[in-house]
Order: C-alpha cells, then sequence, then structure tokens
C-alpha cells in the first residue's frame, strides 16, 4: 500500500541533506541554505514574474480549450515560484538553462516574449520556433535557454554536456537542467550525475518534485521518495528545498551557485512544489483529491507568499492591482497575437531539417 | 621432437602481426605463464605467454618481423626432459590454417577510377584506413580548438581500436576524454555540448553499443535544428565501427546504417577506402549537421592510397565511381564495396563489365550517380553487408523503380547478408555474409548470363 503523499512542503528553511549511514562526515559539504532577503523592488518583481506565468497558462488553457493550440500542452501553475527564483539568481546571457516539456514558465522568467511564446503554442509561424516546435520544443540561444526537451530525463544528460561546454571554454558559466519528479527514475540521470562529479562540471541540477510523475505519485515509484539524497551515492549533495516559496528557491540557489562555482562539482536541489492542473490538458487527474489541492492552492500558493512578504513590505493590494492589469494586458495581447499570426508558410516543411546544404 | 610455438592469433580480427620483440633467447628455460615475445597486433601490442614448460631451441623469426601470418613457426621448444612435446601454446592458431578465426584476407583490388578533383601527379601515400580517421581527427583538433573526442578508452588505452592513438599525447585530457562505460549518458553530454557551441567527436566503441544511445542521436542531436525553427544546431559526430566484425555473435554484428539513414535531421556517412575515411571525417567534423560516421573493423588495418594533400576534405552526399563498366551497375557501401570491385574482376574474366558505385554517404544519398549508371549499364545490383529488409538496398530498388525505371532490363537484385541474427560457428558465419561469389551470381543474372 503506497504511502499517502505528502503534498505539503513544510515552510520552514531547506534542509540540506543528511550524510547517508556510512557516507563519509569528513566531506565538505554546502551550508544550509537561507531564504533570500529580497527588496521590495525584487520581490515586486518576484510577484510580477510569477504572477505573469500564472495569467499566461491560465490563457493557454483557454486557447487549448478553444482547439487554437492542439497536441500536448503542460502548464506550470502552481510551480511558479520555483522557475522564478531560479533565474533571479543566474545571469543572463553566461549561465545556461536546460528542462523538459513544461517549459512555458522557464522561459517567461528569463524575460523571452510572451507573443513568441503564445504563437508557438498556437503554431504560427511567429512563433519562437517558427510553429515547428510547438509546447514542448521551444528554444532561446540567445538566451541561453536551450529547450524544450520531450523525453523524459534527456535534458539532464544534455545539460550535463552545457555543463562541460562551460567548463571546457572556461567561460564561468552554470547550467541550470530542471527535471521532474518521473525523469529521477531514468537511467540517464544516474549516468550524467556519474560524470559531473567525475568531472566537477558546472551545473545544477534541479528536481522539481510536484509529487506525481503524470498520474504515479512518488510514493509510488520512488524507492527512496526523499529525491534530494538521489545524488549522495555520486557524492552530489542534495538540498530539499520549499519550491514554493520563492525566497527559499532563491536562497538555494545562491547557495548552489556558490557550491558550483567554487569548483565542487554540481549539486541537486530538490524543489518540493505542487501542480494545480493535470499532466497534461488532457490529464483529468483523478489519482488525487480535490481536496488535496484545494487545501495546497489555501496553504502553500506561491504567489500568495509573495504577497505576504510584500504587505509585511508595507505594499497594498491597490499597488499590486495595477501590476495585475498591465499583465492581464500583456497575455490578452499575446493571446491575440498568437490568434491573428498568419500560420507557417508551406515552405517551411522542408526547411531547417539541415542546415547545410550537400 | 620439440614444441612449435606458432604466431598466436591475439584479436578476432588479426590476421598477421609484428613479432615486435623476444624476451626470451636460444636456451633459455621457461615455464608455463613465462612472456616469449611482445607481439603487435593490428589493435595493440601483446605479450603472448608461455603455456608449457621447457628449453628454447631454436628462433626462427626474429625481432622486427613485420607481417608474420598467425599460424607461423616462430619458434621451437624442447620438452622438460626431452620427452614428447605438449601441444602448442593454447593461444597459437590451429594448425588447421582454414579453422584459424581471423576472417580471409579479400583478393586487394585496386579501383581503377582515380579522384578526378586532385591534380595529376599528387603524390599518394599507403595509409591504413584506421591511420587515416586518426590523421583526420588529429587535424581538425589541430585547426578548430572547439573540436574534442570522447568515448570509452579512447585516452589512456589509445582506443579500444587504436584509432585515437596518439590524440592524448598530442591534444591532453581536455580533449580526449576517457568514458565510463555509459553510453546513453555520454552521447547526451556530447550532443549537450554541441548545443552549447562545442564540436564533439563521440567514439562508440561500437554501433552495437550505441543503441543505448539512440534516443540522444536521434530525439536530441538529429530533430534539434528542425524543431527551433533552425535557431539552434547539433554540431556533432557519432562515429565508430559497424556491421560484423569476426565471430563475435549476433549481438556484436550487426549493420545500423538504414536504421540511421531513415532519419531526417542527420548526415550517414560510410567510407570504404582510407582516402575517403579521411576525407569524408574531416567533412563531418566540419558540418554544422549532426553526423552518423560507420565505419567498419575488418577495414581498419587495410592499407588504401591516400593522396598527400594539404587538407584533404571530401563533399558529403557525392558518390564515387570506383570502376567504370557497361554491362551491369554494382551499388554498395563500406566493406561491400571492396567485395564488389573482386566479384567485378570476376566478372571481367567472364566477359562482364560491371561498374561499381561507392555510395560513401547514405543519407543524403546521391541517386543521381546511381541512376546516370543505370542509364548506361541498364542492370543494377545492390551489395550490402547487413539485413535485406528495409535496408539501404531496398531503398535503392525503391528509388530505381521509380525514377529508372524505363531504363532496367532486368529486376533490380539485392545481394545482403541472411535474414539472421549473425551466428558465431565460424561455417554458419560464412554463410550468412555476403561474399564476391554472391554477388558474381547476382550480376550474371541481371546479366541473363
Amino acid at each position: 500500500m503506497a504511502k499517502p503523499t505528502t503534498p505539503r512542503p513544510s515552510r520552514a528553511t531547506a534542509k540540506a541533506a543528511a550524510p547517508a549511514a556510512g557516507a563519509d562526515h569528513n566531506r565538505p559539504r554546502p551550508e544550509t541554505p537561507t531564504d533570500y532577503k529580497a527588496s521590495k523592488e525584487e520581490l515586486l518583481e518576484f510577484y510580477r514574474q510569477m504572477v505573469l506565468i500564472r495569467r499566461f497558462e491560465e490563457k493557454a488553457g483557454q486557447l487549448y480549450g478553444l482547439g487554437l493550440i492542439g497536441g500536448f500542452c503542460h502548464l506550470y501553475i502552481g510551480q511558479e515560484a520555483v522557475a522564478v527564483g531560479i533565474q533571479s539568481a543566474l545571469v543572463p546571457g553566461k549561465d545556461s538553462v536546460i528542462t523538459g516539456y513544461r517549459d512555458h514558465g522557464h522561459m517567461l522568467a528569463y524575460g523571452i516574449d510572451p507573443n513568441v511564446i503564445m504563437a508557438e503554442l498556437t503554431g504560427r509561424e511567429a512563433g519562437i520556433s517558427r510553429g515547428k516546435g510547438g509546447s514542448m520544443h521551444m528554444f532561446s540561444v540567445e538566451h541561453k535557454f536551450f529547450g524544450g526537451h520531450g523525453i523524459v530525463g534527456a535534458q539532464v544528460s544534455l545539460g550535463a554536456g552545457l555543463g562541460f561546454a562551460h567548463k571546457y571554454n572556461g567561460d564561468g558559466g552554470v547550467c541550470v537542467a530542471y527535471f521532474g519528479d518521473g525523469a529521477a527514475n531514468q537511467g540517464q540521470v544516474y549516468e550524467s550525475f556519474n560524470m559531473a562529479e567525475l568531472w566537477k562540471l558546472p551545473i545544477i541540477f534541479v528536481i522539481e518534485n510536484n509529487q506525481y510523475a503524470m498520474g504515479t505519485s512518488v510514493n509510488r515509484s520512488s524507492a527512496e521518495d526523499q529525491l534530494y539524497r538521489r545524488g549522495e551515492s555520486f557524492r552530489i549533495p542534495g538540498i530539499q528545498v520549499n519550491g514554493m516559496d520563492v525566497l527559499a528557491v532563491r536562497g538555494a540557489t545562491e547557495e548552489a551557485l556558490k557550491w558550483v562555482q567554487g569548483g565542487n562539482g554540481p549539486i541537486l536541489l530538490e524543489m518540493k512544489t505542487y501542480r494545480y492542473r493535470g499532466h497534461s490538458m488532457s490529464d483529468p487527474a483523478k489519482y488525487r483529491s480535490r481536496e488535496e489541492v484545494q487545501a495546497m492552492r489555501d496553504k502553500s500558493d506561491p504567489i500568495e507568499g509573495v504577497k505576504a512578504y510584500l504587505a509585511a513590505q508595507g505594499v497594498g493590494e491597490d499597488e499590486l492591482k495595477k501590476i495585475d492589469q498591465d499583465i492581464r494586458k500583456i497575455v490578452s495581447e499575446a493571446a491575440d497575437f498568437a490568434e491573428t499570426s498568419p500560420e507557417p508558410d508551406m515552405a517551411e516543411l522542408y526547411t531547417d531539417v539541415l542546415v547545410e546544404q550537400y | 621432437m620439440g614444441i612449435e610455438i606458432k604466431m598466436p592469433a591475439l584479436s578476432p580480427t588479426m590476421e598477421e602481426g609484428t613479432l615486435a620483440r623476444w624476451l626470451v633467447k636460444e636456451g633459455d628455460d621457461v615455464r608455463s605463464g613465462d612472456i616469449l615475445a611482445e607481439i603487435e597486433t593490428d589493435k595493440a601490442t601483446m605479450e603472448f605467454e608461455a603455456v608449457d614448460e621447457g628449453k628454447i631451441g631454436k628462433i626462427m623469426i626474429a625481432e622486427g618481423t613485420e607481417g608474420v601470418k598467425v599460424g607461423t613457426v616462430i619458434a621451437e621448444m624442447a620438452g622438460e626432459g626431452g620427452e614428447e612435446a605438449a601441444p602448442a601454446p593454447k593461444a597459437a592458431a590451429p594448425a588447421k590454417a582454414e579453422a584459424a578465426p581471423a576472417p580471409k584476407k579479400p583478393v586487394a583490388v585496386k579501383a581503377t577510377v582515380a579522384d578526378p578533383s586532385l591534380p595529376a601527379g599528387t603524390e599518394y601515400v599507403k595509409t591504413t584506413v584506421r591511420e587515416a580517421l586518426r590523421d583526420a581527427m588529429a587535424e581538425e583538433m589541430r585547426s578548430d580548438e572547439r573540436v574534442f573526442v570522447i568515448g570509452e578508452e579512447v585516452a589512456e588505452y589509445q582506443g579500444a581500436y587504436k584509432v585515437t592513438q596518439g590524440l592524448l599525447d598530442e591534444f591532453g585530457a581536455k580533449r580526449v576524454i576517457d568514458t565510463p562505460i555509459t553510453e546513453y549518458g555520454f552521447a547526451g553530454i556530447g550532443t549537450g555540448a554541441a548545443m552549447g557551441g562545442l564540436r564533439p567527436i563521440v567514439e562508440f566503441m561500437t554501433f552495437n553499443f550505441a543503441m543505448q544511445a539512440i534516443d540522444h542521436i536521434i530525439n536530441s542531436a538529429a530533430k534539434t535544428n528542425y524543431m527551433s525553427g533552425g535557431q539552434m544546431r547539433c554540431p556533432i559526430v557519432f562515429r565508430g565501427p559497424n556491421g560484423a566484425a569476426s565471430r563475435v555473435g549476433a549481438q556484436h554484428s550487426q549493420n545500423y546504417a538504414p536504421w540511421y539513414a531513415a532519419v531526417p535531421g542527420l548526415i550517414v556517412i560510410a567510407p570504404y577506402d582510407a582516402a575517403d575515411a579521411k576525407g569524408l571525417l574531416k567533412a563531418a567534423i566540419r558540418s554544422q549537421d549532426p553526423v552518423v560516421f560507420l565505419e567498419n573493423e575488418l577495414l581498419y588495418g587495410r592499407s588504401f592510397d591516400v593522396p598527400k594533400v594539404d587538407d584533404y576534405v571530401l563533399p558529403i552526399g557525392k558518390a564515387r565511381i570506383m570502376r567504370s563498366g557497361s554491362d551491369v551497375t554494382l551499388v554498395s557501401y563500406s566493406i561491400g564495396v571492396g567485395l564488389a570491385l573482386e566479384a567485378a574482376e570476376t566478372l571481367a574474366a567472364e566477359g562482364i563489365d560491371a561498374e561499381v558505385i561507392d555510395l560513401r554517404t547514405l543519407r543524403p544519398l546521391d541517386t543521381a550517380t546511381v541512376l546516370e549508371s543505370l542509364k548506361k549499364t541498364n542492370r543494377l545490383v545492390v551489395v550490402e553487408e547487413g539485413w535485406p529488409t528495409c535496408s539501404i538496398a531496398s531503398e535503392i530498388a525503391a528509388v530505381v523503380m521509380e525514377q529508372g525505371f524505363d531504363d532496367l532490363d532486368a529486376p533490380v537484385l539485392r545481394v545482403t547478408n541472411e535474414d539472421v541474427p549473425l551466428p558465431y560457428a565460424a561455417n554458419l558465419e560464412k554463410a550468412a555474409l555476403i561474399d564476391a561469389a554472391r554477388i558474381v551470381a547476382a550480376a550474371k543474372k541481371v546479366c541473363y548470363k
């Protein structure tokens, strides 16, 4: 009998991996991170980005319902604090990021134009992949955002390769490779852990543990369900983080960056988070109760959390309303843009198969 | 009566070797396990141990002798106490030559058509395919800092098949990287590094092991440029031996050319001779597209003329007419080309003038050269060291049906391996693989002779 899921990350600060029995206790380990001390301006920016992701994803859900978005569409609602907290600690143009198919949120957090993301979702010429990638396959080499990958776990090896390139080039950059609790059971993840630690690659492995790999809960799929410990046998230290709290996420990322940039090799962050919607648009999410989702929304919502931090700094609802309105406008314009942009020219069918002519 | 010590076969493909050094001299007493000599095989320098005890009698092959055939008596040993000899050292080839594990050396057939792009008077240097591949990598690594080699045993071991020999010494551990045995992982790391702007050469010890990594070759490398609307490149070379080696059984003997050639977004190259191995590997490393570069273990040790020019780069996607003829076209690639050339010689003696085409690149396929040849000969046989079903041969047959139907005076025939996993037993293996005789028979059939 499976244990009940534990969708409730503690509000307390992150917990660093206790060395497993028999582990080398003398090995250096990262410090236990503390919550990031954000200024009012930073908090407002976190709020803005998280609301943008949520409204964007809600709109994408609507467009899907209208038949304007097809195929698979995986929404990020509920997980906003993870992408926003981590991206805010990275240096654009220097650090690289790669993720799986639930990628809209990361792109928005990277400051990529919502119009071209939405137009990709609707499969239009103006989409960031010229309509040829879709929801799961979006890239922005300019922003060092390397996708957008549909095979569960593949981005972990590819991310290790991006980390390899940072080290090879000596450019000081760090790769962040995001993957889910489902991907955490793929073999290639551990092949990559092994080489990343062996070669001290500058990479932060981020498990976005939203508790369910499609319909299978972590407890039903993982012999070691404390996923932050999954790097221990490769000597990769792990930290479990409240992924519903943007300041905890940012604080842990700062610590992780310090560790990686100090030449210590990779680190693993387990972000305990939760997705409010189904795995993809076609998932009725019958594997969990309405009450479970509602409890999460009521008690741990990441946007409500930032609101509380802002209130403590004296920012009232009025100021936030202004942001909300701006974002509604941005999202509604993105939807209009995505609906009215033309479909790709038929000639695009044959372009970009190869780069060169042979 | 002494014990004959024979040149041992120390690798599945070894046919001859160099007796690099004797570690014993005439009159020495040796015990079982003592090292008698160092022998350089096609892959490595190996120590050759004594199996029996006794006194070294006569040394017949002096140290430093090259090209000593497997099974040659290299020394004689007196049995202990002058007793009747025990059997020869176990490692030595059995007395019956036909049972030797090394395949029969193919008849060396020289291509009759020189590369037209080279100026007359170009000097040629005899080079093995193995060396040509190494030279290609070394030259490209010298000229482009982004190029590196990654794979199992590529660095300190000097290459499982010695293809990367010397690269570690010249380029160091930063650019010649040994991996754990973890194909899926290192193929992914290579692919990611290519996305990040580097130029990886990923060596698979053999392409059989690349099945563990095929997801990255196809889903990650081949599709990225298209999925990103041309934004994200993946310039990478996946290379290693492909196809049947010798007596290594079904899991180590498969031709993956049709698998990769089926995938849009990949370049697939399968060279035959050393010049092509060099010129095409250099082109592959420079290409901005992902390339699957299929080598052949049995060809590694064969020597061919390689033009001595500064920067020998060949065009990808161009077939080569290896022998021009007028009666029948034999189309092949990789090791099949040698067999087709051998068959062409036999056919010539019987009055049939065969044209031999080496496809060289399997994707994109140079169908124009094939169709042009067909116009001249009106008869076509495809020769492929691989399975028949859904093969490159099937593809050529389909192309010829669609685009060359009116030029055909006979049905296209396929000469391929038998449609079975490759067996181990020497006789069964021989029966399963293509040979020149089968090509000759097929060519005669389409010529109605």
